[in-house]
């Protein structure tokens, strides 16, 4: 059957156009899904992360490429014969029937009916904690149970796999939240393989195993929450995935990993350099606000700049500086002090080498440059 | 604050009234009180009532067993020769002629018999005019005509009468007309609203799930004829489905028949012409209903496991009913009160209630009969739209 280390799903140089002189939606994508894991695809709208997902569901075919589950071609698999959970973002519950119909509706299709089928209702809506609202019209729910029966419904024929397409979006920040921590929790409960989709990075960095970020039709990078994080790969992922400060310079010197560059006011900085930039070259330079350092007690820096503090933001447990660069620029630093430091006033700042990345200037579209505070 | 909202919304209901009361008097005035006027004649009697006011409130004394006293005989011949002199016995007349056939000659024949001056102060009298007077079935006609109300024309309507002992009885099987008008009226309806659904179903479908783009100008397709009148459509058919007319060439043509076939002034061309006048009343509700059905359902059910039919079977279409029920309620309605339609493509036997009703209106005159007709081509109607109203609300949109 299956040979062990075999992953679940496997795209091989996948290609998405909607018609043959339109842009690729999706371009050369390679991604495998590995049994149990959690894998979100990651991107802002128009990246071709829910178009991935349609053609794993089967509601899209890909222009060239395979998709494989469990080393077999999805090529010529009808939707309804891919055994795969979908969770729309709209819920896509079927208005004419009960929460009870709509949970037993793929038991139907599978010929799971009688005793058998009511018990395996109560079993998904205990799991999705709905116990006693079988009866209910999805009309009568709130956008959170909505969704959970939708969930219901997508587990209850025991998947090999289960979609998510920004299941979340609908719903607001606290109930999303409270979701979210639900979703993991069933996920673990049942080790089910989940592919979700969702633009929204705290999301995935909260849920996932693993996060494929996608932008223009192909991954930017792929790696667990922390890789994504704290190494991203391009300046697409580092201001796309948290914040970031980004800083036009220019490269003076490279050495493998290492390198120096100088900011338009003259300000030389030590960062990581990435991709294959050279002496000479424009690059952008990224650092988290979180991670500069102010005043004069600064442990481990190697970067020290002079700044003065353009806009001060109190946030209760924290408070965010907008901080002006000599010779223009300026940088968003988290702190969780205020203590002595006032709008006007000098402060030094600084931050480890290896957090300030250099990355080249991205050609891709949807990447921030403003810091905003 | 409760107090001032309560206080802020008298004025704004007066005003919403007075912004609709130009439009609510004009219905009222043109439309809502001529109907019930018009209707009220079903169940009202005036001819003898208005004409012989004496003779009418002495037959309402009468206990109406065999033949009546003298002296409601006399006020009769009495009444008979003022209304002749009067000219205005003609209408009296015309109102027993429909309970008994003949009472009109009877009336002019003996009011004239005593006008030149023949004694007719008792019923033995009047019956030496004429031996009819001598039996209990002008006298039952006169007692039935009496007014104010009567129910005689909506037994009639129902193919019954009244005896002269005041019996619900059936009328002689040739007279008996109307049940079959009413059942063939219902039957084409009933046909029409099945055929419609037939053939609007996929097409309001095609619409519905098209882009727009594309939708549009088939949707102004289905617009085109439904803004075009009835009867220009009516008549472009009686173009095409005659003898030598272009479906028949057509067929011949191509092989299918050897002779032109009857499609016309036969039951075939009422099916044809009124299916396709009243199509867009099927399909624009129901185009109305598939519109707003989410099309991530049907992929929904795919993901959950279902083929394309049963998805169809089990998610689209039954989210679709109320637009079908809307839709046939809305056409079969309309072809109910259909008439020009069956008039021009349809044969003798074709021809539905609207057109005994336009009958007895334009023709006989006979308002009475014509509001009973409608009377009993309403009241069905309105319990089936009260319950189809149900049945919706019973069906989540």
């Amino acid at each position: 059957m299956t040979s062990p280390g075999q992953p679940l799903v496997e795209f091989r140089g996948v290609e998405k156009r909607y018609s043959a002189d339109a842009r690729a939606a999706v371009t050369r994508l390679d991604l495998t899904v590995e049994r149990g894991e959690f894998l979100t695809l990651l991107g802002p709208s128009g990246s071709g992360k829910t178009t991935t997902l349609m053609m794993l569901a089967g509601f899209e075919a890909p222009s060239a490429g395979d998709i494989l589950l469990e080393g077999k071609s999805l090529a010529d698999r009808p939707p309804y014969k891919r055994n795969m959970g979908v969770v729309f973002q709209n819920y896509a519950l079927f208005p004419h029937m009960s929460v009870a119909e709509n949970l037993a509706f793929p038991l139907g299709v599978r010929k799971i009916k009688g005793a058998a089928a009511k018990e395996k209702v109560d079993a998904a809506l205990a799991l999705v904690r709905l116990d006693g609202l079988g009866d209910r019209r999805p009309d009568a729910l709130s956008g959170g149970q909505r969704q959970r029966v939708a969930l219901a419904r997508a587990l209850i024929f025991e998947p090999d796999l289960v979609l998510m397409d920004e299941p979340l979006g609908a719903l607001d920040r606290q109930l999303r939240e409270h979701l979210q921590a639900e979703i993991k929790r069933i996920q673990r409960a049942l080790s089910l393989t989940i592919v979700y989709v969702t633009h929204d990075q705290g999301e995935a960095l909260t849920l996932s195993d693993r996060i494929a970020v996608f932008a223009d039709g192909s991954i930017q990078q792929i790696g667990s929450p922390e890789q994504i994080y704290d190494y991203p790969s391009n300046a697409f992922v580092a201001g796309f995935v948290g914040e970031n400060n980004m800083l036009s310079a220019t490269v003076v010197t490279r050495q493998d990993r290492q390198c120096t560059i100088r900011l338009p006011g003259g300000q030389i900085l030590h960062a990581v350099a990435t991709g294959d930039i050279a002496a000479g070259d424009d690059v952008v330079a990224a650092i988290r606000p979180e991670h500069v350092q102010t005043g004069d007690n600064q442990p481990s820096r190697c970067n020290t700049l002079d700044a003065r503090i353009g806009e001060l933001v109190y946030h209760g447990d924290h408070s965010r500086i907008r901080a002006e660069l000599d010779g223009g620029g300026s940088l968003v630093i988290r702190t969780p002090s205020r203590d002595g430091i006032a709008v006007s006033d000098r402060l030094p700042i600084g931050w480890c080498s290896d957090r300030c990345f250099a990355f080249p200037v991205p050609d891709i579209t949807g990447v921030s440059t403003g810091n905003r505070i | 604050m409760p107090g001032s909202h309560a206080r802020s919304a008298a004025p704004r209901r007066w005003w919403a009234f007075a912004l609709v009361a130009p439009l609510l008097l004009f219905l009222l005035a043109s439309f809502v009180l001529p109907v019930l006027l018009m209707l009220s004649r079903a169940v009202t009697d005036r001819e003898l009532h208005t004409v012989w006011p004496e003779s009418a409130a002495a037959l309402r004394q009468w206990d109406g067993r065999g033949l009546p006293p003298d002296a409601l005989a006399h006020e009769v011949a009495r009444d008979m020769i003022t209304a002749r002199q009067a000219g205005t016995l003609n209408r009296v007349a015309n109102r027993l002629n429909y309970d008994m056939v003949g009472s009109r000659s009877l009336l002019y024949g003996t009011a004239d018999m005593l006008l030149s001056g023949v004694p007719g102060d008792s019923v033995a009298a009047l019956a030496r005019i004429d031996p009819r007077w001598g039996q209990p079935g002008i006298w039952a006609a006169m007692r039935h005509a009496d007014g104010p109300f009567t129910s005689h024309y909506l037994l009639a309507a129902l193919d019954r009468r009244l005896d002269n002992d005041d019996r619900v009885i059936s009328v002689a099987p040739e007279q008996a007309v109307f049940a079959n008008i009413y059942l063939r009226t219902f039957k084409i309806s009933a046909l029409v609203a099945l055929f419609c659904v037939i053939l609007g179903y996929p097409i309001a479908y095609l619409l519905a799930s098209l882009p727009d783009r594309k939708a549009n100008p088939l949707l102004i397709l289905v617009l085109l004829p439904f803004w075009t009148s009835a009867l220009v459509r009516t008549a472009a058919w009686a173009v095409l489905l005659q003898t030598n007319g272009v479906v028949n060439h057509a067929l011949q043509n191509i092989g299918l028949i050897d002779a032109p076939v009857q499609l016309i002034y036969n039951r075939l061309g009422v099916y044809i012409a009124m299916t396709h006048v009243l199509l867009p009343f099927l399909i624009l509700p129901l185009y109305g209903v598939m519109k707003g059905i989410s099309p991530v359902a049907m992929r929904a059910a795919s993901s959950l496991g279902a083929t394309p039919l049963r998805a169809f079977l089990k998610v689209y279409l039954p989210q679709t009913l109320p637009g079908v029920a809307a839709g046939a309620i809305i056409v079969f309605t309309l072809a109910l009160g259909y008439y020009v339609t069956p008039a021009l493509v349809g044969g003798g036997a074709d021809q539905m209630i609207s057109a005994s009703i336009a009958f007895y209106t334009n023709q006989s005159l006979n308002w009475g009969m014509a509001a009973a007709l409608s009377l009993l081509l309403l009241v069905p109607l309105l319990l089936m739209l009260f319950a189809g109203r149900t049945l919706a609300r019973t069906v989540p949109a």
